[in-house]
């Protein structure tokens, strides 16, 4: 994480912010729940049900931690509440899938330039996260394309365009309507003709469960092998961290059409506790690797599980 | 991995079947299956653990009435407390005020924007007004030019100020603007914000001070999980809202977050957002909604929107044709496009009762009529006013023209003689056909 040093100290302190309304909940309940009682009784253990399902955690998820430290604390006899919430922590933190790297140290393990295409439904942040990214990449000395492959959405070519000027980046663009994958393949060819490091391709928002739209993404994909052919390096799936239960749902439409490798979880700066990733990334097996926590352009953080878990839980 | 609300709750009423009559032991499993069902659907756990609650007690109070079977009275139960539960009767918007003023709020991304769009068309052609929209999200990069672009495709002007940083401002200025412009109706889209971001709370409270709104409308993305209940109460409470606008509708959430929403913060939903299209608005209905989230299908609105788009005109000048058995390929290509018109087929299709469950995974292409309207645009036109001329070459030209084989062809052509012969016998029994009123 230490590439990431010159922004640490005080998104460290956005992500706390952020997500402290998220501590509050979870952990006062639980800690409401153990008060007073010298072990985890079949009280504490629902109200620690309803802090999870409170948190988005959902049903299936929920079941299976309450189940699994139902079981421990079966076999253990007696357990108090630092343990309790010693053992929710580690029983979250295996559920999430192992992240090792980030996408800068993966740029320079691959070929140039390194593409990464960015998907999910309407309004989770997509163009957003994609200026964060770039600024990021661009603050570590590479050099970035953008490709407004959202050609759909009014404005959405706009929208990029001016994230292109402040973090000051190239952006390729059609006009409103122009065949996606054309734009990416123009992104692409343009970067590697002029030696890129990197290219994050924006696409149009969509709902899972509109099958040609799923297969355009799949199309766009395909087109960007024409110039790479172990393009998309990265397919980022962008979640919006208030969604309920429906983003398991999205997941699993999108890993179906384009492979997802990596999530970024966004607007954590709310009251929104992007609880359901835990049993996303399980299930999946997707590590998260960012979260947004604002509107800025620093405002993107490397996902730490362990931290998040913290953060989640106190 | 998950089941719909509809699915789900077709599942655990199977493990009523059968039984003689509602009892706390057969109820209990019943429930515990509706309470998960609710999670699922992304009810708040709250609301959701009263709900079955009141079911339950519901349940047993009947059970002296064994005439039906249990489980149809536990979907007749559930159904009517879904419909309670979301509020009763449907609200209609108020657009009196010259002009009247309706204020966008709401979070990030809900569809503030888009909606701000939709509402506009709406109100302009169903209800005669002249709308101006303004723009004051001031911040999001291009949110502006957003709205210009979709005003541009309805039809409505658009108030901005791209110099201008003070939204309070702005939606005083477009008041004024309206006022002299003879706009009846202005439509204000905010900037997304987030309930615990005071700065921007305090200004969407400001700008509702100072231009006294008839409306203000809270957007929220239906996708919403168990959050959607502090930040609709928060906005409530800061700004006091007159309706709630559920978006992005035509996803396959069950929305749950509707429900909750509605029995936490007392406010009406006034509309949903059903698609990308500036037509995807609808207004709610509880009732409908209950019964589209218990899978019985939501025929009514099927109905008004086939009597929306349909082209009285042209259905009569169609009607008199099938009379003369003149019925030919110019006016087959015109009812596709009606059916078009009205939208996304695999939509239409799950509003049928009973389609739902089966519409799940079936795979219906929006361009569905694609090759048949390539085929027909490969006629001549003698040959789509007199499909008898089409041999065995013409229809070799006409595959290789569309793109298509001469098996696609025939079949055309035999769904054409098929659909000519029906309508023949429709429009000869025409009275015995039951009307749709």
């Amino acid at each position: 994480m230490g590439l990431f040093s010159f922004f640490s100290k005080d998104k460290k302190e956005t992500l706390d912010k952020g997500l402290a309304k998220t501590k509050e909940s979870v952990f006062s309940k639980i800690t409401r729940a153990v008060v007073g009682k010298s072990k985890v009784d079949d009280e504490v253990l629902d109200n620690l049900e309803e802090a999870l399902l409170a948190s988005d955690v959902g049903v299936e998820t929920t079941l299976r931690i309450i189940e699994r430290i139902e079981k421990r604390v079966a076999d253990d006899k007696y357990m108090n509440t630092d343990e309790l919430n010693g053992i929710l922590k580690q029983e979250i933190i295996d559920l999430l899938a192992e992240n090792n790297t980030d996408f800068l140290q993966d740029t320079n393990e691959e070929g140039k330039p390194y593409v990464i295409m960015v998907v999910g439904v309407n309004g989770v942040g997509k163009t957003t996260t994609i200026g964060k990214l770039a600024y990021q990449f661009k603050q570590a000395g590479k050099s970035v394309y953008l490709g407004a492959a959202d050609t759909f959405r009014a404005a959405a070519v706009e929208q990029l365009c001016i994230w292109g000027e402040r973090v000051n980046v190239p952006v390729i663009k059609q006009k409103m309507g122009a065949d996606p994958a054309s734009v990416a393949f123009d992104t692409i060819s343009s970067a590697k003709a002029n030696n890129a490091d990197v290219v994050i391709i924006d696409t149009a928002g969509r709902l899972h469960n509109k099958v040609n739209l799923m297969h355009e993404l799949s199309k766009i994909k395909n087109v960007m092998q024409k110039v790479i052919p172990t393009a998309p390096h990265e397919v980022l799936l962008v979640l919006d961290g208030s969604t309920g239960q429906n983003a398991f749902e999205q997941a699993k439409q999108f890993t179906k059409a384009t492979q997802i490798t990596a999530l970024a979880i966004t607007k954590l700066d709310g009251t929104a506790k992007g609880g359901v990733v835990i049993g996303i990334s399980d299930q999946f097996k997707i590590p998260v690797k960012y979260i947004g926590l604002g509107e800025k352009m620093e405002d993107l953080q490397l996902f730490d599980k362990t931290a998040f878990v913290q953060s989640l839980l106190g | 991995m998950f089941e719909n609300l509809s699915e789900r709750l077709e599942r655990s009423f199977k493990i009523l079947k059968g039984q003689g009559k509602i009892t706390e032991i057969n109820v209990a499993e019943t429930l515990k299956d509706v309470r998960k069902a609710l999670l699922d659907a992304d009810v708040n756990y709250k609301i959701a653990k009263t709900f079955t609650d009141t079911v339950k007690e519901k349940a047993l109070g009947m059970n002296v009435l064994t005439a039906i079977k249990p489980n149809e009275l536990m979907v007749k139960i559930v159904r009517d407390e879904l419909a309670l539960l979301m509020g009763g009767t449907s609200v209609d918007i108020n657009t009196k005020g010259s002009p009247a003023v309706i204020l966008m709020s709401g979070l990030q991304g809900s569809g503030k924007t888009t909606f701000s769009g939709k509402l506009a068309k709406m109100l302009k052609s169903k209800k005669g007004k002249n709308p101006l929209l303004a723009a004051c999200d001031v911040y999001r990069p291009a949110a502006i030019e957003q709205l210009k672009v979709l005003g541009e495709q309805i039809g409505v002007p658009v108030y901005s100020e791209i110099e201008n940083k003070n939204p309070i401002q702005i939606a005083q200025n477009a008041i004024a603007f309206a006022k002299k412009n003879g706009h009846d109706l202005l439509i204000i889209d905010t900037a997304g914000r987030l309930a615990i971001d005071e700065q921007m709370m305090n200004e969407i409270a400001a700008i509702k001070q100072a231009i006294q709104p008839q409306e203000i409308l809270f957007v929220v993305d239906s996708m919403t999980g168990q959050d959607a209940v502090n930040t609709a109460k928060e906005f409530n409470d800061r700004l006091d809202f007159t309706g709630v606008v559920l978006t992005k509708l035509d996803g396959d959430t069950r929305g749950g977050a509707a429900l909750s929403i509605r029995s936490v913060v007392d406010k009406p939903i006034k509309f949903v957002g059903t698609g990308e299209k500036m037509e995807a608005i609808d207004q709610f209905h509880p009732e409908r909604m209950a019964d589209r989230i218990l899978g019985m299908g939501d025929i009514v609105s099927l109905v008004e929107k086939a009597q929306e788009q349909y082209d009285e005109e042209e259905a009569r000048r169609v009607a008199k044709k099938i009379a003369k058995n003149q019925f030919d390929f110019n006016d087959f290509m015109g009812q596709i496009q009606q059916i078009k018109k009205m939208g996304n087929l695999k939509d239409l299709a799950a509003m049928i009762p009973g389609m739902g469950k089966a519409m799940k995974d079936v795979d219906i292409k929006d361009d569905a009529f694609k090759g048949i309207e390539a085929m027909i645009q490969s006629m001549t036109p003698a040959e789509r006013e007199n499909p008898q001329l089409l041999n065995g070459t013409r229809k070799m030209r006409i595959a290789n023209g569309s793109g298509t084989s001469i098996q696609e062809v025939n079949k055309l052509i035999k769904q054409f003689d098929g659909i000519r012969k029906m309508m023949r016998m429709v429009q000869r029994n025409g009275n015995k056909f039951p009307k749709l009123k």
